[in-house]
C-alpha cells in the first residue's frame, strides 16, 4: 500500500539525472512517459524503495501527473512502496520450484533471519518474500537479490546459510 | 543427434561475444538479408518456413508479419516479447544469457523485414543481468556497424533498445506489454484494433517472442524451405523446451518438433528419466496454463498411439485427453507430488497476476485459490469440487485477455483427470495433511471423451 507519510524531500543527484536523460532519448518526441518503468528502477536502486516524494520528482521530470507514477508503481511487484532491508531475498514460490523444495527453503530463510515474510531484520540488513515464477524453473529452488537481481540457483539450506553469512560480512 | 539451430554453439566459450559469435557464422543472416533480399523476400522466407509463434499461441509468424499495416509516413515498430514469466518456462532467459547475439541478429533481420527503424526488446524487470548482457551485445553490434545508421552501407537504419518491465506476468500478453512499454499499468487492450494496425503509440506494431525472432536467423541462412523440412506436419523446425520438476536432468533442450514424448522424458540425450528412481505421475507439457495430463495420457493418446512433441500431437484428443505445446514449459511430477497442492499453487499465481480489469478473472481467480486452499488443507467438502468446476467455467472465455482461460484450464484439467485425488482430500482430511495420495488410480485411457466432459468444453 502507498505510504503517504511525510518523508524528507528528495533531490536527485546529477549522476542520476544524467542517466534519466539517457533513457528518455530512447523514445519518440512526446513519448517520454515510456521511461517511467526504467526510471523507477533507477530510483529504487538509489534509495532502496520508491517513496512518494521520489515518485513526485519522477512525475515532475517526465512532465506527467503524480498519480500516473503511483498507479504504475503500485501495479508492478518490483517497486517497493515501503522501506525494505538492504538485501531483499526474493524466493520463487511457484509450482515447478515447489516441486523441488522451495517451500522448505522459505521456511529455512524465515527461521535463519528470524523475521516473517515482508518484515525487516532489526539490523536493517535483510527482508525476504516469496515471489511468483522467476523463469529459472529448471534450476530451482531459486532466489534473487536486488538491485542487481543476481540469481542464486539450485538452493540448499547450506547454500542459503552461506549466502546470508557472506552478505552479513559485506 | 538431432539438429540444433539455436543452441548449436551453446558450449563454445565466449559465444556471448560478437567476435566468437561471428566466427561461428553469426551475422551472416544480416548480411544476406540486407544485401541480397528485399524486406518482402524476408517475410516470404519466414512464411515458407512455417515458423509458428514460440511464445505459446503458435500463430504463424510470417502471417502475423503480413498483417502489418503500412500507411505512408507512420513509423512501424517491432517489439520483442522477453517478458518470460509463464511458470515452467525459462528458455528465453537461457538463450539471452548465453547467446544474446542470436536475438540481436534476429531483431535486425526481422526489423528490416517489417520496415521498422526503432525496435524494442521488452525484458521482464527481474532479468536485470540479462538486460545488461543484451545492452552490451547491442553496443558491440553498433560498434561493428550492424546497428545504427546506414547498416553495412545499405542505407537501412535501425536503433535497438532494451526496456525493463516491472514484474508482472500479464505484460507477456502483447497489448499489456505495449501499455507497459508506454509507461502505463499492464492492462490488456480490447482487440480489435490489433497491434498490427494500432500498437505501440498507436502505430502498426508486431510483437514476437524471443525464440521466434531468433529462429528467423537460421531461416534466412538456410532458406524457409530447408527450415520447413525439419519437424513434422505443420509443426516445423526446432523448439526450445524448458524441462523442470522431478527430472534427472532438468534444463533447456532444443528438439526437432515431432520427437516422441517418451523419448524426451526418458532418453539420456534429454531429461534422463524421473529423478530418484520414482515413477512419473503427471506432466504439464507447455507451461502452467495448459491442461495437466496424467502419465498414461502424456506418453500415449487415448487410443494407445505414441504422443509426440508437436503442436498437433500434444493437442490430440482436445481438452478431454490432450493438452497443448504452449510455450514449451515441460513440468514433470513424480509419484509423491500432490495434484491438489500444485493446482492451488498455480491458482495462487493467477490470482496474484490477474490485472484486475475483468471481473470474472479478478474475482474468479481469488475464488479458485480460496477453494483450493480449503481442499488442500483438509477443510473441503464434495460440493467444493463442483463449485470449483463451476467457477472455472465462468472465467473461461469471459475475459479480455487469455489470462482468464490460463487460470481456468489447469483447474479444469486437474479435476477432469484427478478427481479421485480431490475426493480423497475431502474424505481423508487428516491423512491428506501428512501423506500424499501417491500415483493415483488415474482413469484408464479413454477411447473417446465422455459426453458430459465433451459438452463442458
Amino acid at each position: 500500500m502507498l505510504k503517504v507519510e511525510e518523508t524528507q524531500p528528495v533531490t536527485f543527484s546529477s549522476a542520476l539525472l544524467a542517466k534519466f536523460d539517457e533513457i528518455v532519448k530512447r523514445y519518440p518526441e512526446g513519448r517520454q512517459k515510456s521511461a517511467l518503468l526504467p526510471l523507477l528502477h533507477l530510483v529504487q536502486a538509489e534509495y532502496g524503495w520508491t517513496s512518494v516524494p521520489a515518485m513526485d520528482k519522477v512525475a515532475e521530470y517526465l512532465n506527467i501527473q503524480p498519480i500516473e507514477v503511483y498507479e504504475v508503481a503500485s501495479f508492478y511487484t518490483m517497486y517497493f512502496l515501503a522501506p525494505k532491508g538492504k538485501y531483499v531475498l526474493e524466493v520463487c514460490r511457484t509450482g515447478p520450484c515447489c516441486l523441488v523444495g522451495a517451500e522448505k527453503i522459505m521456511a529455512h530463510i524465515e527461521q535463519k533471519l528470524g523475521v516473517k515474510e515482508g518484515e525487516v531484520t532489526p539490523d536493517g540488513l535483510f527482508s525476504w518474500r516469496g515471489v511468483e515464477c522467476l523463469a529459472a524453473c529448471g534450476f530451482g529452488p531459486v532466489l534473487q537479490i536486488g538491485p542487481e537481481y543476481t540469481f542464486y540457483e539450485n538452493l540448499t539450506e547450506q547454500s542459503v546459510n552461506q549466502l546470508i553469512d557472506d552478505l552479513r560480512k559485506k | 543427434m538431432a539438429r540444433k539451430l539455436l543452441l548449436e554453439h551453446i558450449n563454445v566459450p565466449g559465444i556471448n561475444t560478437l567476435e566468437v559469435y561471428r566466427q561461428k557464422g553469426g551475422y551472416r543472416a544480416v548480411e544476406k538479408a540486407l544485401k541480397t533480399l528485399t524486406p518482402d523476400d524476408v517475410v516470404e522466407e519466414v512464411k515458407k518456413s512455417g515458423l509458428r509463434g514460440r511464445g505459446g499461441a503458435g500463430f504463424p509468424t510470417g502471417m502475423k508479419w503480413s498483417f502489418l499495416a503500412k500507411p505512408e509516413g507512420v513509423p512501424r515498430y517491432l517489439v520483442c516479447n522477453a517478458d518470460e514469466s509463464e511458470p515452467g518456462t525459462f528458455k528465453d532467459r537461457f538463450l539471452m544469457t548465453h547467446i544474446p547475439h542470436a536475438l540481436i541478429e534476429g531483431m535486425i533481420v526481422s526489423s528490416y523485414a517489417l520496415g521498422a527503424n526503432t525496435s524494442y526488446i521488452y525484458v521482464r524487470g527481474e532479468m536485470m543481468p540479462q538486460i545488461r548482457i543484451l545492452e552490451r551485445a547491442i553496443e558491440e553490434a553498433k560498434a561493428t556497424g550492424f546497428l545504427g545508421k546506414n547498416i553495412l552501407g545499405t542505407g537501412y537504419n535501425l536503433e535497438l533498445y532494451v526496456q525493463p518491465g516491472g514484474g508482472a506476468y500479464i505484460c507477456g500478453e502483447e497489448t499489456a506489454l505495449l501499455e507497459s512499454l508506454e509507461g502505463k499499468r499492464g492492462n490488456p487492450r480490447i482487440k480489435p484494433p490489433f497491434p498490427a494496425i494500432a500498437g505501440l503509440y498507436g502505430c502498426p506494431t508486431v510483437v514476437n517472442n524471443v525464440e521466434s525472432i531468433a529462429a528467423t536467423v537460421p531461416i534466412i541462412n538456410d532458406g524457409g524451405d530447408e527450415y520447413a523440412k525439419i519437424g513434422i506436419g505443420r509443426s516445423t523446425g526446432t523448439k526450445l523446451i524448458s524441462a523442470s520438476g522431478n527430472l534427472v536432468k532438468p534444463g533447456v533442450y532444443e528438439i526437432e518438433l515431432g520427437l516422441p514424448v517418451e523419448e524426451f522424458i526418458y532418453s539420456d540425450e534429454y531429461c534422463g528419466g524421473i529423478a530418484n528412481g520414482k515413477r512419473l505421475k503427471a506432466t504439464v507439457a507447455g507451461g502452467s496454463s495448459v491442461p495437466i495430463l496424467p502419465a498414461n495420457l502424456t506418453l500415449k493418446y487415448a487410443n494407445g498411439e505414441p504422443r509426440l512433441m508437436s503442436y498437433e500431437s500434444l493437442a490430440e484428443g482436445g481438452f478431454a485427453t490432450g493438452t497443448m505445446l504452449g510455450s514449451g514449459g515441460f513440468i514433470a511430477f513424480d509419484e509423491d507430488q500432490c495434484i491438489v497442492r500444485n493446482t492451488w499453487n498455480f491458482s495462487r499465481f493467477y490470482h496474484h497476476e490477474s490485472c484486475g480489469q475483468c471481473s470474472p478473472c479478478r474475482e474468479g481467480t481469488g475464488w479458485l485459490e480460496k477453494i483450493l486452499y480449503k481442499l488442500e488443507f483438509g477443510h473441503g467438502t464434495m460440493d467444493d469440487i463442483d463449485l470449483l468446476w463451476d467457477v472455472q467455467r465462468k472465467i473461461e472465455g469471459n475475459t479480455i485477455c487469455p489470462l482468464g482461460d490460463a487460470a481456468a484450464w489447469p483447474v479444469a484439467s486437474a479435476i477432469r483427470h484427478f478427481r479421485d485425488e480431490f475426493e480423497w482430500h475431502v474424505k481423508e482430511p487428516m491423512k491428506s495433511q501428512s501423506t500424499n495420495y501417491g500415483l493415483a488410480n488415474y482413469a484408464k485411457p479413454i477411447e473417446k471423451a465422455p459426453e458430459e466432459v465433451k459438452s463442458q468444453n
